[in-house]
C-alpha cells in the first residue's frame, strides 16, 4: 500500500522539482486506446504497447492539471488511511476546491482513469471504488471472506442462496476460495442465469454459475480470473450470438479492455473459451433471429479491422465473418422456441460435450 | 433659351457640367445620326418592306407631311416665338429648390444654417479673425415654420453690398477666383433667403457692422425672382452693441429633428473639421449648446491661384483668350495660367504651330483648338499647392478628442495632388472605441474645405473609397462591399480650389480616379496605424486573461504539492510565485 503512496510522492517531487528549476512540469500517461495495445498470446491479454501522451503544465492545461494533482493527493490520503471512496464521492470531495472543483462528474472520472493510468494500477488500489455491481454467484464454491467488524474468518456456502445469488464484492483479493466445481460457466444475462439457478443446473453440470450482467465490472473479471487461477478450472462464456456478446463481453472479459489497458493484467480471464451461442449454433439449432443492427455490422467490422485480439485468431475472423454474411443475431433466450428447458437439457450439455472445439 | 439662363445655366454649374453637356449633346447627334443612316441602309437591303421603318419625326420629309391630310394644326415657329422668354435663375431655382438642397422642410432648415456658417466662417478666416458663431432656432410665427439665426463676429458687410449679397442669386466673390474657400458659387445664402420667402412670406433679415466706431445696417430683404434683384423692405441705421460682424435671420418652413443629418450632427462635424471655431447652438426649447474651439491658431490662409492649363477646357480658353489684358499670345500663356514660363509657353505656341507674338484676342476657333490640343501634349509642372489649406494632422486630431470620446485617434494628411488640373489634398482621421457604439456599420464624416457633407454619402467618391479599402487587414469587421463595421469613426477631407460636387447643394463629390486614389491611401495609413493599436490591445486583454487564469488555478497546484510533500506554508507560497512567472513567460 505504501509503495503506491510513494510513488505518488515521488511522483509530487517530480513536478515540484521541475517547477524550483523554472521549467514546466510534466506528467505522462499511456495512450488509452485499442491502437497503443498488442495481444499477446503467451501473456493471454491485451498489453500497452507504450505509446504515452504527455500533458505538459501550461496555460491550457493548468486547470486540469490542478485537478489531477488535487486527486492524486486525495488518493494518496485514501491509501495512507486505508479508506475508501467511490466515483462520485471523489466528485463531490471535489468540491472544496474552489476554482478547481468539477462541474459534472464525467470530468472527475476522467482525471481518475488518467491517475489510475499514471501509476499503471487499478483506482481500486488507489483506494477508489467503483459503484457497479460487481456480478452473481451461484454453485459449488465457498467463499472465505472476513467480517468487516472484526475481521474473522466469515466461509459463505455458494449452494445455500436458494433462488437468490451471492453478490461478488467490491473488492475481491482477500477472498479465499474452496470447490469441488469442474468448471465456471459465465452467463450474459441476469435471466439465463436465473433460470440456471431455479433448476439447479451447478448440481447437475457440477460447476460454478456466474451472472456477468452484461459487460463484466473490474470486480467480476478479477473474481472469475482468481477462480480460474486458484482453483485451476476452465472458464466457459455463455453470451448472445452477436457483435457486441462476442467482443464488448467475452472479448474483455478474456484479454481486457483497450481504455483501460494498464490494468488489462489483473483483470482478464485468459484461459476462458467460447460455448456459444456461435453463429453455427444459430444454423445447428434453427434459432429465430433478428437482422444484424447498423451498430451490430460497425462492430464486427471494426473488431476485424483493429481488434489484436481478433486479427490474432482465424476462426475468430471465420465466425464473423459467417455472422455478416448471414446478417443475423440471435439472443441466449431464443432457445426457448424449442422448450424453456431445451437449454439444460439438450443445448448446454451437448456443447460441452465438446468443450475442445469452443472457439479461443 | 434665353441668353440669360444659358449664361445662368453656365456659370452655376461651372466647368464640370458644361462638359458633361457637350458630351451629351454630341452623344444625341451621334446617335441621330446613326439611327439615320440604319434607316437608309435597311430601306436599301430591302426595299420591297411594306410597313414604313418608324423613323424618328425629325427625319419625316417634309413634303410628305404635306401630302398626308391632317386635321391638327400645328404651331409655326411664329407662334413659339410669343411664348418664348427669358427664365430669371431666381424662377429656375425657386422650381428647382432640391437642387439647392431645399427638397424637404428637414433638409431646408440644415441648408440654411450650414449656408449661413459657411459664410460666416469664411469671412472670419479671410479676415484673419477666431471666428464665434452662434446658431439659434427658435419656433416661428406659426406651426411649421422656425427663424433662423446665424450671428458672427467677422469683419462685416459695408450697406452697399448687403442686399446683392442677400437677395441676388449668384452674385459673390469666390466663384470668379481659383481659392480654397466653403462657398464657390454665391448662390447658398440668397437661395436660402429665397426659400424662406417662398415658404413664409417673410423678408430676410441683416444686421451687419465693419467697426466699433461705425453704426450698425439692419436691412429687409426679399428677392425679385423674375429679375433675380433684390427689393429692400427695411434699410435703416440701428444700435448693435458687438464690435462687428454680420447677423442673419430668416423664418422658413421647416423641421427640427434629431439623430441623423441633423442641426446639431452638423454642428458637431463642423467644430471636428475646424478646431479653431467656437460655435454655440440655441435649440428650439432654449437649450444652449457649446462647442468649444480646440486651438487658437486659425489655419493658414490658403493663396488664390490662377488655373492651371491641364485644367482649362477648350470654351474657356476661348473665352480666356477673348478677355486677356495681354498682347502676345506667348505673355497670355505665362501670365493667365499657372506653371508656364515664357520657354514653356513658347514651347506651347510651337507645338499649336502659332506664332508666338499673334494677339490673343484675334485667335481664331480652330486655332483655338490647336492650341488646347498643344497644350495638352506639353509636359508642365502640377499646379501650385499653397493654395491649399489643410487641417492638418495635429489639429483633426484635437478636433477629434474635444467632440468624440475614443479610446484611439490617427489622423493623416496627404501630399497635395491632382485631379483635372486642380489641386487637392486628401486627409482622413479615424477616431476607435471608447463611447463609440461597438455594433452596426462605421460612421463616416465627410468633409470637403472643412465643410461637412451630411447627405448623399452613397453616391459620393469618399464612401466609396472607405468601401473599397480593405478593413479586414487593419483588424476591422467589414463585409462584402459595405462599409466597416464597429466602434469606429472615419472622418475624411478633401481641400481643393474646386472640390468637383455633383450637384450644386454640394452634397457628394464626384468620382475622380486621382481623388478615389488618394482618399484610400491616407486611410490605409490611418488604418495601419488603427490595427497596431488594435492588436496590441487584444494582446493586453488576451494576456490579462490569461493572467487571471492562471492565477485561478496555480495555487491549487501548490496546494496539491503541499499535501503531498507536507511542505510549509512558505514553500507553498514560492512554488506559486515560481509557477506564476514560468507560466506568464509562455505565450498560450
Amino acid at each position: 500500500m505504501s509503495a503506491i503512496a510513494n510513488r505518488i510522492k515521488d511522483t509530487a517531487s517530480g513536478v515540484r522539482d521541475k517547477i524550483q528549476r523554472k521549467g514546466k512540469p510534466t506528467l505522462s500517461f499511456p495512450l488509452r486506446s485499442l491502437s497503443n495495445v498488442r495481444y499477446l498470446p503467451k501473456t493471454g491479454f491485451l498489453q500497452l504497447r507504450g505509446k504515452k501522451k504527455t500533458r505538459t503544465l501550461t496555460v491550457a492545461t493548468v486547470k486540469t492539471f490542478a485537478q489531477t494533482l488535487r486527486m492524486m493527493s486525495t488518493a494518496k490520503t485514501l491509501v495512507e488511511d486505508d479508506e475508501i471512496m467511490t466515483k462520485r464521492e471523489a466528485y463531490y470531495v471535489s468540491k472544496n476546491w474552489d476554482d478547481a472543483r468539477f462541474d459534472e462528474q464525467p470530468e472527475s472520472d476522467t482525471v481518475l482513469d488518467d491517475i489510475e493510468a499514471l501509476f499503471e494500477v487499478n483506482r481500486e488500489q488507489l483506494g477508489f471504488i467503483p459503484e457497479e455491481k460487481g456480478g452473481e454467484i451461484a454453485g459449488q464454491l465457498i467463499v472465505v471472506d472476513r467480517q468487516p467488524d472484526t475481521g474473522k474468518p466469515l466461509r459463505i456456502d455458494c449452494t445455500q442462496f436458494g433462488s437468490g445469488a451471492y453478490s461478488i464484492p467490491i473488492s475481491v483479493e482477500h477472498l479465499k476460495f474452496e470447490t469441488k466445481a469442474k468448471f465456471i460457466l459465465a452467463i450474459e444475462t441476469a435471466g439465463m442465469f436465473q433460470r440456471l439457478v431455479k433448476h439447479s443446473y451447478w448440481r447437475k453440470a457440477n460447476c460454478i454459475l456466474v451472472s456477468m450482467g452484461g459487460v463484466p465490472t473490474r470486480a467480476c473479471r478479477r473474481f472469475i480470473r482468481r477462480l480460474a487461477d486458484e482453483l485451476k478450472l476452465p472458464v466457459y462464456a455463455f453470451v448472445d450470438c452477436d457483435p457486441y456478446g462476442m467482443f464488448n463481453i467475452y472479448r474483455t472479459l478474456k484479454v481486457g479492455s483497450g481504455n483501460a489497458a494498464h490494468i488489462n493484467r489483473y483483470f482478464c480471464v485468459p484461459n476462458a473459451r467460447f460455448l456459444g451461442v456461435t453463429p453455427q449454433d444459430i444454423v445447428d439449432y434453427k434459432l429465430p433471429t433478428h437482422p444484424l443492427k447498423e451498430v451490430d455490422i460497425k462492430r464486427a467490422k471494426d473488431a476485424l479491422k483493429n481488434d489484436p485480439f481478433v486479427q490474432h485468431y482465424k476462426p475468430w475472423q471465420q465466425a464473423i465473418q459467417q455472422l455478416l454474411d448471414m446478417g443475423v443475431r440471435a439472443e441466449q433466450q431464443a432457445f426457448a422456441v424449442h422448450d424453456l428447458n431445451y437449454v439444460i437439457e439438450h443445448y448446454l450439455p451437448e456443447k460441452l460435450a465438446a468443450a475442445k472445439s469452443f472457439l479461443p | 433659351m434665353g441668353k440669360a439662363r444659358k449664361k445662368a445655366a453656365a456659370s452655376k454649374t461651372g466647368a464640370v457640367h458644361t462638359k458633361q453637356k457637350k458630351a451629351a449633346a454630341k452623344a444625341v447627334k451621334k446617335t441621330a445620326k446613326r439611327t439615320a443612316k440604319k434607316a437608309v441602309r435597311k430601306s436599301k437591303k430591302a426595299p420591297t418592306e411594306a410597313v414604313p421603318l418608324p423613323l424618328p419625326e425629325l427625319q419625316v420629309p417634309s413634303d410628305e407631311r404635306r401630302a398626308t391630310k391632317q386635321p391638327v394644326r400645328h404651331a409655326t415657329a411664329e407662334d413659339m416665338a410669343r411664348g418664348q422668354r427669358e427664365i430669371s435663375v431666381a424662377e429656375f431655382f425657386t422650381k428647382n429648390r432640391h437642387l439647392l438642397g431645399f427638397d424637404n422642410p428637414r433638409k431646408a432648415l440644415l441648408t440654411t444654417i450650414k449656408e449661413g456658417v459657411d459664410n460666416s466662417l469664411d469671412a472670419c478666416e479671410e479676415a484673419g479673425i477666431l471666428p464665434e458663431v452662434k446658431v439659434a432656432v427658435a419656433p416661428g410665427s406659426e406651426e411649421d415654420r422656425f427663424r433662423v439665426t446665424v450671428e458672427d463676429n467677422g469683419p462685416g458687410i459695408i450697406k452697399a453690398q448687403i442686399p446683392k449679397i442677400f437677395a441676388k442669386l449668384l452674385y459673390g466673390s469666390k466663384f470668379h477666383r481659383l481659392k480654397m474657400s466653403r462657398g464657390q458659387q454665391g448662390i447658398g445664402i440668397s437661395a436660402a433667403g429665397m426659400y424662406g420667402q417662398l415658404t413664409t412670406g417673410k423678408p430676410v433679415s441683416i444686421t451687419s457692422k465693419t467697426s466699433r466706431s461705425k453704426p450698425a445696417h439692419h436691412y429687409e430683404l426679399e428677392i425679385d425672382t423674375k429679375k433675380n434683384d433684390p427689393r429692400i423692405i427695411v434699410d435703416e441705421t440701428i444700435d448693435w452693441p458687438v464690435q462687428r460682424g454680420t447677423k442673419v435671420e430668416i423664418e422658413l418652413e421647416a423641421k427640427y429633428q434629431k439623430g441623423r443629418q441633423s442641426v446639431e450632427e452638423y454642428l458637431e462635424q463642423t467644430a471636428i473639421a475646424n478646431p479653431h471655431v467656437s460655435l454655440q447652438f440655441v435649440t428650439p426649447d432654449g437649450q444652449v449648446k457649446d462647442y468649444r474651439r480646440a486651438t487658437d491658431q486659425l489655419p493658414a490662409e490658403a493663396r488664390e491661384i490662377k488655373p492651371h492649363p491641364y485644367g482649362v477646357e477648350l470654351g474657356v480658353l476661348i473665352k480666356m483668350l477673348h478677355d486677356t489684358k495681354a498682347k502676345t499670345l506667348q505673355s497670355f500663356l505665362h501670365t493667365d495660367f499657372s506653371r508656364v514660363s515664357m520657354r514653356v509657353a513658347k514651347e506651347i505656341c510651337d507645338g499649336a504651330k502659332l506664332y508666338e507674338r499673334a494677339r490673343p484676342t484675334r485667335i481664331a476657333r480652330q486655332e483655338a483648338d490647336n492650341l488646347f490640343k498643344a497644350i495638352n501634349r506639353t509636359k508642365l509642372m502640377n499646379p501650385p499647392t499653397d493654395c491649399l489649406s489643410p487641417i492638418g494632422e495635429a489639429l483633426i486630431l484635437a478636433g477629434l478628442k474635444t467632440q468624440i470620446g475614443a479610446d484611439f485617434y490617427t489622423a493623416v494628411t496627404r501630399p497635395p495632388a491632382v485631379y483635372r488640373g486642380n489641386p487637392f489634398q486628401i486627409e482622413a482621421g479615424l477616431a476607435y472605441g471608447g463611447s463609440l457604439g461597438a455594433e452596426g456599420p462605421a460612421r463616416v464624416l465627410r468633409y470637403a474645405n472643412r465643410v461637412p457633407l451630411l447627405y448623399q454619402q452613397s453616391a459620393c467618391a469618399m464612401t466609396k473609397s472607405v468601401i473599397s479599402t480593405d478593413w479586414r487587414n487593419y483588424a476591422v469587421q467589414q463585409s462584402n462591399g459595405a462599409l466597416p463595421s464597429g466602434p469606429l469613426i472615419v472622418l475624411v477631407h478633401m481641400a481643393s480650389v474646386w472640390v468637383p460636387f455633383t450637384s450644386e447643394s454640394k452634397e457628394a463629390v464626384a468620382h475622380y480616379p486621382e481623388i478615389i486614389k488618394e482618399v484610400r491611401l491616407a486611410l490605409q495609413e490611418c488604418g495601419r496605424r488603427l490595427a497596431v493599436f488594435i492588436r496590441r490591445r487584444r494582446k493586453a486583454a488576451e494576456s490579462q486573461k490569461k493572467k487571471a487564469y492562471i492565477q485561478k488555478y496555480i495555487p491549487h497546484v501548490a496546494i496539491a504539492l503541499r499535501e503531498m510533500l507536507n511542505l510549509s506554508e512558505r514553500q507553498e507560497q514560492t512554488l506559486v510565485a515560481q509557477l506564476t512567472d514560468v507560466l506568464e513567460r509562455s505565450r498560450a
